[in-house]
């Protein structure tokens, strides 16, 4: 599983850092996400595909 | 089980498709249809009134899913059918076109109609902000030098205030408040945007209501205030407010009361749920609410997904919503009140970055973060302990 987020289209919600919060964080300086862990591993698969579902400005790509 | 019938989703917008999306995300594998009165595809409301109104974004940019996606998902979606009926007894959706859809379950997303002033429609120039075909008509008429009247100081209307501003346009912002988004800030973080846009240069006509449009020749020239007084505009964005779209539920026996009502679980009847800003719910720790927020959509949706596929819970979020206005973002978690007691726990006011906790009896009912959007996140999860504040 690949993850990406589209930096310009978020909108700093911080709803995937809920979801998965070792896969995706916030920058201090605008809450912009982050990915921590481009490649989850198949535990996490669940929560990141939480993660993108949840993203109010549906930022976030995951290809499987 | 939901079986051969499958699911009807009415509404093609941000709740519509996370409907299917969690309805595939929950293991139903069977039919879904989606019908909606726009012509387009699912697209992102939150950038009309940013992105997409400063012309930073192509619509396009908007869309909330490419064809592959919406492809993939197996849904069939229609477009620019808007429902005109629903049979509840027999779960059947009838549309314009004359499609008469039977299902086992029907979620209806069908959002707002933005209310307009008397006359608004006989007049070019005369605004609401709801659709991409509003944004992009609104976009033609902003620039340098245009004269610019913003009718409303919520959420909506101090948006593209700001926006028409950042476009270089004279821009007056009306509205009854004291201060803009007073009702969703309390007062002492609506004064601060109250400065934001007074520096910007957006001036502020507030306190006052609105009697009315004024035109000649067909054409908006200003708006009447509730005092006489007339503001001179080219362009006038009316933002004061919209109503659920439940219009079309006339004649099913579901019961509407600012919304199509539901209970905890976001059910309107056996086999009807509501998602989204059309849905009023009985939420178990702020009694009968109803959000008009992007998050609420996609939450909500997950929450009516999982009920109509038999398993679920009672649906109470905290409620959040943010706004982005000149390079400001501001983001609310729970309900602030105007009672409130209101501290900034993190950063400063005079740095242009804070946390500020809004509380009552002691105990912390609202979470706001002004450019602090991780700091706000982390202290709402924190105060409200992932569980909504008490009711005022």
């Amino acid at each position: 599983m690949k993850v990406t987020v589209d930096q310009d289209t978020c909108v700093a919600s911080g709803q995937c850092v809920m979801a998965a919060e070792d896969v995706f964080d916030q920058r201090d300086e605008d809450g912009i996400a982050v990915v921590l862990e481009p490649e989850p591993s198949p535990e996490r698969a669940a929560d990141v595909r939480q993660a993108a579902a949840v993203c109010p400005a549906l930022a976030i790509a995951v290809q499987e | 089980m939901i079986g051969r019938r499958g699911v009807v989703v009415v509404g093609a917008s941000a709740g519509g498709l996370s409907t299917v999306e969690a309805l595939r995300r929950q293991g139903h594998a069977g039919p879904v249809t989606v019908v909606g009165a726009e012509k387009h595809p699912p697209y992102d409301r939150p950038p009309l009134s940013k992105q997409v109104l400063s012309g930073a974004w192509e619509p396009d940019r908007a869309r909330l899913r490419p064809d592959s996606a919406l492809a993939e998902s197996g849904a069939e979606f229609v477009y620019g059918d808007p429902a005109v009926g629903l049979d509840a007894d027999a779960l059947t959706v009838h549309t314009a076109s004359g499609r008469r859809l039977h299902a086992e379950a029907v979620v209806v997303a069908t959002g707002l109609r933005p209310r307009t002033l008397p006359g608004q429609a006989e007049l070019a120039g005369a605004h609401v902000l709801r659709s991409l075909e509003d944004a992009l008509a609104l976009r033609e008429e902003l620039g340098h030098g245009a004269r610019v009247a913003v009718v409303g100081d919520g959420v909506l209307g101090t948006e593209i205030a700001a926006t028409a501003r950042g476009t270089g346009a004279e821009v007056t912002l009306v509205g009854p408040q004291s201060a803009p988004m007073t009702a969703q800030l309390g007062p002492r973080a609506a004064a601060l945007l109250a400065d934001l846009h007074t520096e910007r240069g957006i001036r502020l006509r507030l306190g006052t209501g609105v009697s009315g449009l004024c035109g000649s020749g067909g054409r908006v020239t200003g708006v009447r205030l509730a005092d006489g007084e007339v503001l001179p505009a080219d362009t006038v964005v009316v933002a004061i407010g919209a109503d659920p779209a439940t219009a079309w539920l006339q004649g099913s026996g579901l019961a509407t009361d600012d919304g199509l009502v539901c209970d905890s679980r976001c059910r309107a009847a056996e086999g009807v749920y509501a998602v989204g800003d059309v849905a009023r719910w009985h939420h178990e720790d702020l009694g009968s609410i109803r959000l008009e927020n992007r998050t609420n959509a996609t939450e909500q949706a997950a929450a009516a997904a999982a009920g109509i596929l038999g398993g679920g819970a009672a649906y109470r979020p905290v409620p959040y919503f943010w706004t982005d206005q000149f390079d400001v973002k501001v983001q609310i978690y729970g309900r602030p009140t105007a009672d409130a007691d209101f501290d900034v726990v993190e950063g400063e006011i005079g740095g242009g970055r804070f946390v500020a906790e809004y509380r009552r009896g002691g105990a912390v009912t609202a979470v706001l973060g002004w450019r602090m959007p991780k700091q706000a996140r982390l202290r709402a999860a924190a105060a409200l302990n992932n569980r909504a504040p008490v009711a005022p």
